[in-house]
């Protein structure tokens, strides 16, 4: 059996799946992946079940080494350097982590979380069904934390299949939709309208529990909390201080603060990625837009193993040409050359 | 048969979940038809409905938005709500040892003092409730309970406590509570239970249930430590009395 040893890893990094739902009734929360379709995405590109466990990798740099034997895995998620052993590394793509070598990761470029897919899964002990992190219920395997420097996942040996790639759509860009309510009735038409208007900011206090908005103070009706009720991801509750807090996957199952409106479940992912100070807007939509897209974002997790194939590696496929022409083929070497130009600088290296 | 309930208020929880709210105050008969719908639906099985999350006024209903649509299930909502509340045929009561006061309550003495009667007299009080879990929720197994006695309503502190004990009894607004895990509070401290609503590898991992019926008798310190050690180590140490 090989292994994947982390070798450096940032703070809100952690072991997740599509988590835990079922026992919200006792207070538990569901955790799992901040971003789910990223999480699909990697899984799917190393043969895994969709929402298997995988690394989520926080906005800090972080640095992995297979051990052991070779071990396959996948990026997605928010993108960032990655260099595997002095290879770049490409994200919606699998690759090989031959034994000893090292992927080394950047810091999150426009985005919060990336995730780590290995072939095979992540060997753990399921808690009502699923390894993800819930570090206040003290659970999550194989370590019911964070991940930190040191810690070792084991890995299947490397299958030897051909690497593969994602073609994922274009992200969706433009405002965080939601749907109004629970208790939109405890905000006047002012408070609803400055929320829908304004420019809002992710905090960099946010975390796993939840994301703090900057932006105008939210003033409720009443000034005084509600009776506690059952709280959803993405439930946007506004506490006394005016200042909307978006509940995420590590959320209180329930919470006594006026819950505004709620981020649309298609949209979860895309909010978790936000990354802190970057401005966005919120546009409330309707249930049935809300439902229709629900529906169509379930279709694309569903799509995502037939979005998988084969590399379509430059050098690859130089070479093939290069087979081909001397085998004959009608393509010309010059034809090669038309497709890579080199850059000055690799030419005044030569 | 003739309908003689109010509709509940039919609230979106974005577009995976349906809020079923009966009353926006804490209310006994609110938490009774929440806990009759809870039932309901656990018997019913309504395809698509994948979760419920019952709280002192609402009843908070996940469920797939491929599989069913906001209008169709809050309309089968509101119809299972407003059938006749059936009788509980059985209710679980546990008795639940605390030791009250000292560093298992440090705010034992200044609510006595605040509610002008003595610690002892408030410890009295307390073990007479009869309670209900009118909803577990926050973190797991933090359990509140309705039916505290009106004396005893406080308004919460001023300054919530970053971190409170472990099984800390407390008492807050109109509720009283049993807290699992450590964490943030606002309420005042009376004492603490050795008893684990919430241990990962007991069977079972959750020990009380929406609509359990609750008691408190106290122990002294020296009893809570051994019992804590049993519990510790897996003993469920609360009594469970047939009903």
């Amino acid at each position: 059996m090989s292994k994947l040893v982390i070798s450096a890893i940032g703070p809100a990094s952690s072991v997740q799946d599509g988590g835990r739902p079922g026992a919200q009734r006792y207070g538990l929360t569901p955790s799992g992946a901040m971003d789910r379709l990223a999480l699909a995405a990697a899984n799917v590109l190393v043969g895994n079940a969709p929402f298997a466990a995988a690394i989520e990798i926080g906005p800090f740099g972080a640095a992995f080494t297979a051990r052991d034997g070779a071990v396959r895995v996948a990026l997605a998620g928010a993108p960032r350097s990655a260099d595997a052993a002095g290879r770049a590394a490409t994200f919606d793509t699998s690759m090989t982590l031959a034994d000893g070598e090292t992927l080394t990761l950047g810091f999150a470029r426009g985005g919060a979380f990336s995730y780590l897919a290995i072939e095979g899964g992540i060997a753990g002990e399921p808690m009502f069904g699923s390894l993800a992190v819930n570090a206040r219920a003290g659970l999550g395997s194989p370590y019911p934390r964070p991940l930190q420097a040191g810690d070792e996942l084991q890995a299947k040996a490397a299958s030897g299949a051909a690497e593969r790639r994602i073609e994922l759509p274009p992200a969706l860009d433009g405002p965080i939709r939601v749907v109004m309510g629970p208790q939109d009735d405890e905000f006047d038409d002012d408070a609803k309208a400055r929320f829908l208007a304004s420019e809002w900011k992710v905090s960099a206090t946010s975390d796993r529990m939840g994301y703090r908005l900057e932006g105008p103070v939210i003033k409720d009706l009443h000034g005084h909390n509600i009776v506690s009720d059952g709280t959803v991801d993405g439930s946007i509750q506004v506490p006394g201080n005016g200042a909307p807090i978006v509940l995420m996957r590590d959320r209180g199952t329930s919470g006594g603060y006026p819950k505004i409106a709620t981020v649309i479940s298609a949209d979860i992912g895309r909010f978790a990625q936000i990354p802190a100070g970057k401005a966005f807007r919120i546009r409330a939509v309707g249930m049935q837009e809300a439902q229709a897209e629900a529906r169509r974002f379930a279709g694309l997790l569903q799509s995502l193993p037939d979005r998988v194939g084969g590399i379509d590696n430059f050098d690859l496929n130089i070479e093939a040409l290069r087979d081909a022409n001397v085998a004959g083929s009608a393509v010309s070497a010059v034809d090669i050359g038309t497709w890579q130009t080199p850059s000055a600088d690799a030419l005044a290296q030569d | 048969m003739a309908t003689t309930l109010s509709p509940p208020r039919i609230l979106p929880s974005g577009d995976a979940a349906i809020t079923v709210e009966f009353s926006r105050n804490i209310d006994d008969t609110a938490n009774q038809r929440v806990l009759a719908l809870d039932r309901v639906l656990a018997d019913e099985q309504v395809a698509g409905v994948t979760e419920t999350v019952p709280t002192y006024r609402s009843l908070l209903v996940h469920y797939d938005p491929v599989v069913i649509d906001f209008d169709a299930l809050g309309a089968k909502l509101v119809d299972m709500a407003q059938r006749p509340v059936p009788p509980v045929t059985k209710t679980r009561r546990w008795r639940i040892p605390v030791s009250y006061g000292g560093e298992h309550g440090i705010d034992l003495e200044d609510v006595a003092r605040t509610l002008t009667t003595t610690p002892d007299d408030i410890v009295a009080r307390h073990v007479a409730g009869d309670y209900r879990v009118a909803m577990i929720g926050f973190t797991p197994g933090w359990s509140y309970l309705s039916g505290l006695e009106k004396f005893l309503h406080m308004p919460r502190r001023q300054n919530p406590r970053l971190l409170t004990p472990a099984g800390t009894v407390s008492v807050g607004g109109v509720q009283t509570g049993i807290q699992c895990l450590a964490g943030p509070s606002g309420w005042h401290l009376l004492g603490r239970t050795p008893v684990r609503t919430y241990q990962l590898h007991r069977n079972p991992t959750f020990l009380l249930e929406p609509g359990d019926c609750i008691t408190f008798f106290a122990i002294d310190a020296k009893a809570f430590a051994e019992q804590d050690r049993a519990a510790e180590a897996g003993e469920i140490i609360a009594e469970l009395i047939a009903s």
